[in-house]
């Protein structure tokens, strides 16, 4: 283990913008998007798959970014919290959070909000039932959760709407 | 919490990956696949091997071949492939589907793969449970050749099997159940998505108003899922009924050596047994019901 591990060029789109960084293979995806592209909305809470805080989506997957290698990512797109309001005006997820009080001390909501863009992207007419199951995948020490959920399933009406009236 | 430093390996091929592993695996390499056990192990620095060799990019290994009698999965077939019931023929798609759902967490079942589980060989894996009762061939590979062993000669113990340093699990098949087996699995945890502290998955056919060709079996009750032979001999020849379940549970709890730790004891294990068992079962005959009507 003496021997100095080199690092290796990757090369990803985050939010649509294309980022080349060298990263030591060790380097967690969730370290790599906060220390390497600084975008510090991806939080990084216990740092072993259990809390859900460093959710992002990969190639439209959302994972844990802290049980992944930014070496890993090379060639992936990626979407982080940043990439979810367009200029000023926040995504449909976004204004629901802020009209259910789905949010408290913040710390979970990056994780949240990509887990749940995740499950409505993969599938838009996922069943209330099943969106409530997703939640459990990430921990919220605030809220208690029913918030959340309110703010997830009014999304996904709202986003049913959109797409029968287009 | 971060994992100690690796060389990392990203090969294009099968060949390519296992001659990375026999050079490495005297020193511990280690194949990385879905990584939802592997990377926390390495975070928490339980493990820590000098060199990874990351099977993702590999083309052709999350193939899934379906004949007439059974199922092959590669290695990189992914936990959330079974999130859709129709992703194998029925009845395997259907309860394999509902077997997925007690796996962990929805991000982790995006990247954790079926024979990463059979590798890592958890006691609570409920894809070795689903090895264990469909007589799985599981397949390893090394730079050397190939060889196929059943989960009675593969399992060890907690996280341990009788694959060598040198071997990648490459694939499992599994045998198809006949159309119109009943199944039931039932699973048993303190919180939504931990590691079940019981679980039982049965399959019967109804012969003449009688079972037969009853399969089941138990994870996390043992150091390792397997079949319940004993259990298995009670149903078959007898007509469903909560009487003949109640029966093969208690079969399955004298003949159960369970595990015990810090907060759960093996006498509480041994009763789960049989608790989880009859749910198993009572799942199995409300689906026979359910098809007759």
């Amino acid at each position: 283990m003496t021997e100095t591990i080199a690092k290796t060029e990757i090369s990803f789109t985050v939010n649509g913008r294309p980022r080349t960084v060298t990263v030591e293979p060790r380097k967690t995806l969730a370290d790599t998007l906060r220390e390497d592209c600084g975008l510090t909305g991806t939080h990084v809470g216990c740092e072993h798959g259990v809390c859900g805080a460093c959710t992002v989506l990969v190639d439209g997957k959302a994972v844990r970014s802290c049980l992944m290698f930014g070496a890993q990512a090379d060639g992936a797109e990626i979407r982080t919290v940043e990439g979810l309001a367009e200029g000023e005006a926040l995504a449909p997820l976004q204004e629901a959070f802020i009209r259910n009080h789905a949010l408290q001390c913040g710390f979970c909501t990056p994780g949240f909000l990509m887990l749940i863009t995740g499950a409505l992207d993969e599938n838009p007419d996922i069943r209330d039932e099943e969106l409530t199951e997703i939640l459990s995948s990430n921990l919220c020490r605030c809220t208690g959760y029913r918030n959340i959920i309110r703010a997830a399933i009014e999304t996904a009406e709202t986003l049913r709407r959109s797409r029968g009236a287009a | 919490m971060k994992p100690a430093p690796f060389a990392y390996h990203k090969p294009q091929s099968l060949d390519e990956a296992l001659a990375l592993l026999s050079e490495g695996a005297e020193e511990g390499a280690l194949i990385l696949a879905g990584g939802q056990s592997l990377v926390p192990m390495m975070a928490l620095r339980v493990a820590y091997p000098p060199a990874l060799i990351d099977i993702n990019g590999i083309a052709g290994l999350d193939a899934v071949e379906v004949s007439g009698t059974r199922v092959r999965l590669g290695a990189t077939v992914r936990h959330a492939a079974f999130h859709d019931p129709g992703f194998l023929p029925e009845p395997l798609g259907p309860m394999l589907h509902a077997v997925a759902e007690n796996i962990a967490h929805y991000p982790i079942r995006q990247r954790g793969t079926f024979c990463g589980s059979l590798a890592h060989a958890d006691p609570s894996s409920e894809w070795c449970l689903v090895a264990s009762v469909l007589d799985a061939e599981i397949e390893l590979r090394s730079a050397g050749g190939e060889r196929r062993l059943r989960p009675a000669d593969y399992f060890e113990g907690p996280m341990m099997t009788l694959r060598e340093p040198d071997e990648m699990l490459v694939g499992v098949t599994l045998a198809r159940p006949a159309p119109g087996t009943c199944w039931g699995f039932y699973e048993f945890n303190r919180r939504a998505g931990d590691f079940a502290l019981g679980m039982a998955l049965v399959l019967y056919e109804i012969e003449d108003g009688v079972i037969a060709n009853a399969r089941l079996g138990l994870g996390g009750i043992e150091e390792h899922p397997r079949r319940i032979a004993t259990a298995e001999a009670v149903l078959n020849g007898r007509a469903p009924d909560e009487a003949v379940f109640a029966e093969a549970a208690e079969a399955a709890m004298a003949e159960v050596e369970p595990m015990s730790d810090a907060t759960t004891s093996a006498d509480y294990r041994r009763d789960l047994a049989g608790t989880v068992l009859r749910r198993a079962l009572a799942a199995a005959s409300r689906r026979t019901t359910h098809e007759a009507a």
